[in-house]
């Protein structure tokens, strides 16, 4: 699997264009964030584009995606719905969970979006089990999970990738290391030398990796790995090297906190995954400055849309909270 | 005066003279010794006592409180901190299975001093999955000894008395409490974990309360002294064992009980409360005993929502004057409040 699959231009366009636009409405976020009307805990994944443009490149609509709370840019580039998401976070009624959940609970059914959770790799054996309920079902849809490199650390996680290596599942793991667990680096949570992709294959998943901060390299692994999972080979774990620029949770930069180096930091922002991407398309012909700015343009109106509906858009009503406890 | 000092940094300086005590002692959970903290609970403790005594740990709650508890067998006395009680949840099994009875089942052979802070709160769309209060759960479980302090002095002192107890003691701290300032003897004192405690004597009823709930009842007494009502604000403290000495008494010369609690009303602290007097003190009783606690609805993310699900001292002062079958009423709430009530303090601008 993998190591081969190189994207057609009109798809490296579509990455860069998500990418630039899961970008541009985090950075939107963090800047209206203080005016303190997004009342939710909010894990911006600046810095960490690609591995969603990557991955959802190879998605089709029935495909499903579970995340965790990171999950803005597996909601957009999954085509989750970028006004509900807003509203949601604003805590509307037309947001995509009416409000209920917050930035740490989207959900968009029609795209495939199958919901996010913050609980730490709770999602993974909850996406294997719709992994296993497709192939009962008869389906051939593929199931995408993302997490990060802390959750690898839940039992959760080794229990459920042993039950879908035991069951050829449809599933493709996908972590996103960004190297840290909120403030906590790995020496405190991880043996030095294992690698997370390591754990995949005593389990009879495959086990992949690269650097997720390169959409191509990205791509190149997603195609074996989804396609394994849609021809019947069984589940495959890619584990993606990445970069969280902002803080855990909130708008901030916390380069302050000292719990990383600015040297770090720096590093990591010079492999900005959108910026080398851009350049790597125009050297190659792909991009032009012309298509570049009518993205951003298109991006920027979009955003704006949909800030302008989010922000407008009524709160519930009372009676909505007591609403939806049970099916009704 | 006595020193003041807020309820995080009594918990800090409980910590701090634990770790100084007894080499035995050692904290531990995700973000123990971070640039933040736990939400400054633990802040600078590492610098202090090193990394073998104030620790991180790998996202793993179910194993590391078995790991823990294994610790404590052998001799040391951990104190294990969660962030929030939705994440504890992964520990469920070792903690209800294993902590709770391995020295009941054991024949009395083995002891597990165990200390674990759960941190429970609300507000700033914590939403479903961040911000539930789940004490009933585990004051459920024979062997466990769950508490609630609510002001500096008794976190302080019941953080300290649980280290020292040999049985698992769970200790629920509520983030909006974290802020609050009082006195706080520099000493190294405990404080009872049986015992609840009289926050206000009154003769009219007995506000019974945990947690957080207990101030928003001091507010709730002051707006019903301002209608010549005397009420009496009972702080639980603990609820396994729970003090039904004091308790009983309280009821027994007021006649009349409402209890409030952080948690789910359904099978919650505040129908035990209400058992227990009513099967023993239900003579004393002028008028039914009421409650107040979250309605059964899982947390709702939006502030909109949110504002109607947590109950306020306004809505226990207006069931004290239902239970007492009075006709006075509360002036209406000031109508230009029209912020958001999801903030401890105004000083708070997210997110958590
Ligand atoms: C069971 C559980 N424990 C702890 C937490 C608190 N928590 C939230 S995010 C996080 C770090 C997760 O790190 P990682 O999985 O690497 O994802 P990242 O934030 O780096 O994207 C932690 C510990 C949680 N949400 N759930
Ligand atoms: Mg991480």
């Amino acid at each position: 699997m993998g190591g081969s699959s190189v994207a057609q231009p009109d798809v490296r366009l579509r990455m860069y264009r998500q990418m630039l636009r899961i970008r541009l409405v985090e950075e939107a976020i963090a800047r209206r964030y203080p005016e303190q009307e997004m009342r939710c805990p909010t894990h911006l994944c600046i810095g960490q584009e690609a591995p969603p443009a990557g991955v959802s490149a190879h998605l089709e609509a029935d495909d499903l995606v579970f995340t965790g709370h990171r999950s803005h840019g597996h909601y957009l580039a999954k085509g989750g719905d970028l006004a509900a998401m807003l509203a949601e976070l604003y805590g509307r009624e037309t947001g995509c969970a009416h409000g209920k959940g917050g930035s740490q609970h989207l959900i968009d059914l029609d795209c495939g979006f199958m919901g996010s959770a913050p609980i730490l790799a709770s999602t993974i054996s909850v996406g294997v089990g719709a992994a296993w309920g497709a192939q009962m079902n008869g389906e051939n849809r593929v199931v995408v999970i993302y997490f990060g490199d802390g959750a690898t650390e839940q039992g959760v996680f080794h229990e459920a990738m042993n039950f879908a290596g035991t069951r050829r599942l449809p599933v493709v793991f996908v972590c996103e290391n960004n190297l840290y667990s909120v403030h906590s680096a790995m020496d405190v949570r991880q043996p030095a030398g294992r690698a997370i992709h390591e754990l995949a294959p005593p389990h009879r998943v495959a086990g992949l990796s690269g650097d997720g901060n390169d959409a191509d390299v990205v791509y190149d692994l997603a195609a074996g790995a989804v396609a394994g999972a849609r021809g019947g080979e069984g589940p495959s774990l890619i584990e993606l090297a990445t970069y969280r620029w902002l803080e855990h949770c909130g708008p901030n930069d916390d380069t302050a906190l000292n719990y990383r180096s600015a040297e770090e930091i720096a590093v990591w922002k010079a492999r900005d995954p959108v910026a080398r991407y851009r350049e790597r398309l125009a050297e190659e012909g792909v991009l032009t400055d012309a298509l570049d700015s009518r993205y951003a343009a298109e991006i920027a109106d979009e955003i704006e849309g949909a800030f302008g509906f989010a922000r407008q858009s009524p709160f519930p009503t009372p009676d909505a909270l007591a609403r939806h406890v049970f099916p009704g | 005066m006595e020193r003041q000092i807020r309820y995080v940094e009594a918990l800090r300086e409980a910590q701090a003279q634990i770790l100084r005590s007894d080499p035995d002692t050692y904290v531990m959970g995700l973000g123990v010794p971070g640039p933040t903290g736990i939400f400054g609970t633990t802040k600078g403790l590492q610098e202090e006592f090193g990394s073998d005594r104030v620790l991180d740990m790998p996202s793993s709650e179910n194993a590391m409180t078995g790991i823990a508890m294994g610790t404590a067998l052998m001799g040391k006395r951990p104190i294990f901190v969660h962030m929030r009680v939705d994440f504890a949840l992964l520990s469920i099994e070792p903690l209800v299975n294993q902590a709770a009875k391995w020295h009941y089942m054991y024949g009395g052979k083995l002891r597990a001093p165990l200390t674990i802070r759960m941190i429970i709160g609300r507000g700033w769309g914590q939403g479903p999955q961040h911000s539930q209060s789940l004490q009933a759960w585990f004051a459920h479980v024979p062997g466990l000894k769950v508490v609630m302090p609510t002001t500096p002095h008794d976190a302080k002192g019941m953080l300290i008395a649980a280290v020292e107890d040999d049985a698992p003691v769970i200790v629920f701290e509520h983030r909006w409490l974290y802020n609050i300032k009082g006195p706080v003897p520099e000493d190294m004192y405990r404080v009872p974990l049986d015992k609840a405690a009289v926050m206000r004597a009154g003769k009219d009823i007995t506000l019974a309360a945990t947690s957080y709930m207990t101030l928003e009842s001091m507010k709730a007494a002051e707006m019903l002294a301002d209608l010549d009502i005397d009420a009496e604000v009972l702080d639980l403290r603990s609820l396994s064992p729970l003090d039904t000495d004091t308790l009983l008494d309280s009821v027994g010369r007021t006649r009349h009980l409402l209890v409030s609690d952080t948690g789910q009303e359904e099978y919650g602290v505040t129908a035990e409360v209400m058992a227990v007097v009513a099967e023993r003190a239900f003579n004393a009783l002028a008028a039914p005993p009421r409650r107040i606690a979250m309605p059964h609805v899982p947390t709702p993310t939006t502030p909109a929502l949110a504002d109607l699900y947590y109950p306020r001292a306004r809505q226990i002062a207006q069931a004290a004057l239902e239970a007492l079958g009075s006709s006075r009423t509360l002036p209406p709430e000031d109508s230009a409040d029209t912020a958001w009530k999801d903030a401890p303090d105004p000083s708070f601008t997210g997110p958590y």
